[in-house]
């Protein structure tokens, strides 16, 4: 009976999280309908990410050894999404427990300390979770002690991400009533700090005539398609045809192959989304009807496009300067041995143009561009650093992609290093 | 009566944006369901209103679809205004 509840019940990441879900709906004394879907759904959304990860996983594996043929180095796609959906077959369990019971920290933490932050960006509280379990693991620390430590850590960093953020927040959204709860702060908060001593903030973003016309790389699953199937391209031409079509696509011409993988590629992401989707939506609500009853003035930390509307131009600024620092730090990278890190679209859109209002918001132009700059080659140099510390993990071709993830990441490994 | 919330990736700002819709559609009466998803799914996705920031619905919006942006996504007070004229008396 032990055995079946140790290991197959709470050993199955997919029941697991079904199970807590299924506590988050019976909590908030929902109706029985809503109690099974919940709970199904939950389960189906686990079981979706790892499908997810199947179909990627070929298209990873492909683009690393073209890239390795071409250019004799290794070359990593940042992706949460890929990372997290790979790690769930080793450590599903462990990211489900680290979840839940860093929320439960979070609400400890918000309850009694002067930080009222509820962490509500559910998906980034589960690549956090996972990024936990993977360097934990990888230092050798195991079963019960790597859920505790794992889940203070989540927790901590769910309440203090935000606070650090929110001198520069509340200049952005002129209230308190909101936070930003989002794994890329460290980058915003440097971006911040450039904009506040090298910026000037009366020369505003918000003057200069932007094209609206890159509003289409909103569209997440575009922006990737677009991206990788360039990235693809450009890589296969360098891999040169005869030894795609005689390796690797079985005869297929080598553009088209590219183009499918990359295409293929995009398709998985798309379906770990769906899967994620799934998974934090019973939880979420749970987490934020618990939260609201136990920590008075509870104050939400949101996902970071919630400040893109307050500075749209500094959007596109902060998005075209942290994309054009990612594809320096490419060439910069092998010159410090590190693996190379392809930018993506979707990291560089999402926290460069974040980064961008930061920087707009303390230091105008100068401080949108400079410090969505520093956003771009610190989500370079910080996910090719974060790889050796990732373990088994670290060689599936991906990492994460957000600063908070390599920061963390670089420091709890190396500290762990000392000790263990 | 259907409403979908739309963001670029479908998960964080949407879903949160949803919890308000929901809590607002309860408070002004509004009989339906709300739910949440990415810019590429929206587009095949039948719904009576959508809603998200001003650029996403630019792109949503073809003529014949029902969109409402909002600026401040995180405030109820904003949403409940943007239901009460679009739907209530519109």
């Amino acid at each position: 009976m032990l055995h079946l509840i140790m290991n197959d019940i709470l050993g199955t990441p997919a029941i697991l999280v079904g199970l807590f879900a299924l506590i988050g709906l019976l909590l908030q004394k929902k109706g029985i309908a809503d109690v099974v879907s919940g709970t199904l759904k939950t389960i189906m959304g686990f079981i979706i990410l790892g499908a997810g990860a199947t179909v990627l996983v070929g298209a990873l594996d492909l683009f690393g050894q073209m890239f390795e043929h071409a250019f004799h180095i290794k070359g990593i796609i940042p992706n949460n999404e890929a990372i997290v959906a790979l790690a769930q077959k080793t450590f599903g369990a462990e990211t489900a427990m680290i979840m839940v019971f860093g929320m439960v920290v979070n609400i400890v933490l918000a309850r009694f300390t002067k930080f009222k932050f509820i962490f509500l960006t559910g998906h980034h509280t589960m690549f956090m979770a996972c990024m936990l379990a993977a360097v934990l693991s990888a230092s050798g620390i195991t079963g019960v002690a790597l859920i505790v430590i794992g889940s203070i850590i989540l927790g901590a960093l769910m309440v203090f991400m935000p606070a650090l953020l929110q001198p520069y927040t509340r200049q952005i959204t002129g209230s308190d009533d909101v936070a930003i709860g989002h794994f890329g702060s460290f980058g915003y908060f440097v971006s911040g700090t450039i904009g506040k001593y090298f910026g000037n903030k009366e020369k505003s973003t918000e003057e200069i005539k932007v094209p609206k016309s890159l509003g289409f790389l909103r569209d997440s699953s575009v922006a990737l398609a677009l991206t990788m199937a360039l990235m693809f391209i450009v890589v296969a031409g360098f891999t040169g045809s005869s030894f795609i079509e005689d390796k690797l696509s079985g005869g297929t011409n080598f553009i088209v192959f590219s183009l499918t993988q990359a295409i293929t590629f995009a398709g998985g992401v798309f379906i770990v989304l769906a899967g994620v989707r799934m998974v934090i939506a019973e939880i979420v609500p749970a987490f934020k009807g618990i939260a609201d009853k136990v920590v008075p003035n509870a104050k939400p930390a949101l996902d970071c496009p919630i400040v893109f509307p307050f500075a749209p131009n500094a959007v596109i600024v902060g998005f075209l300067s942290s994309f054009i620092a990612g594809v320096i730090s490419m060439f910069l990278l092998p010159i410090f041995g590190l693996a190379v890190i392809v930018p993506g679209l979707v990291p560089h859109f999402f926290t460069g143009a974040a980064a961008g209002v930061f920087g707009n918001a303390t230091g105008g132009r100068r401080g949108a561009i400079l410090g969505s700059l520093a956003n771009g080659l610190i989500i370079s140099f910080l996910p090719a650093l974060l790889l050796p510390v990732l373990g088994s993990l670290g060689f599936n071709g991906t990492t994460f992609g957000d600063a908070d993830f390599g920061i963390v990441g670089i420091l709890l490994g190396n500290l762990l290093k000392l000790f263990m | 009566m259907k409403i979908l919330v739309v963001c670029g990736n479908g998960l964080g700002s949407s879903f949160m944006m949803s919890l308000n819709v929901q809590k607002a559609m309860k408070e002004l009466n509004i009989e339906g369901s709300c739910s949440h998803t990415d810019l590429a799914s929206s587009k095949s996705e039948q719904a009576d209103y959508y809603i998200g920031s001003p650029e996403i619905m630019d792109q949503l919006n073809d003529g014949k679809r029902k969109v409402i942006s909002l600026i401040n996504m995180f405030s109820l007070d904003e949403i409940k205004k943007a239901l009460t004229t679009h739907i209530l008396e519109g």
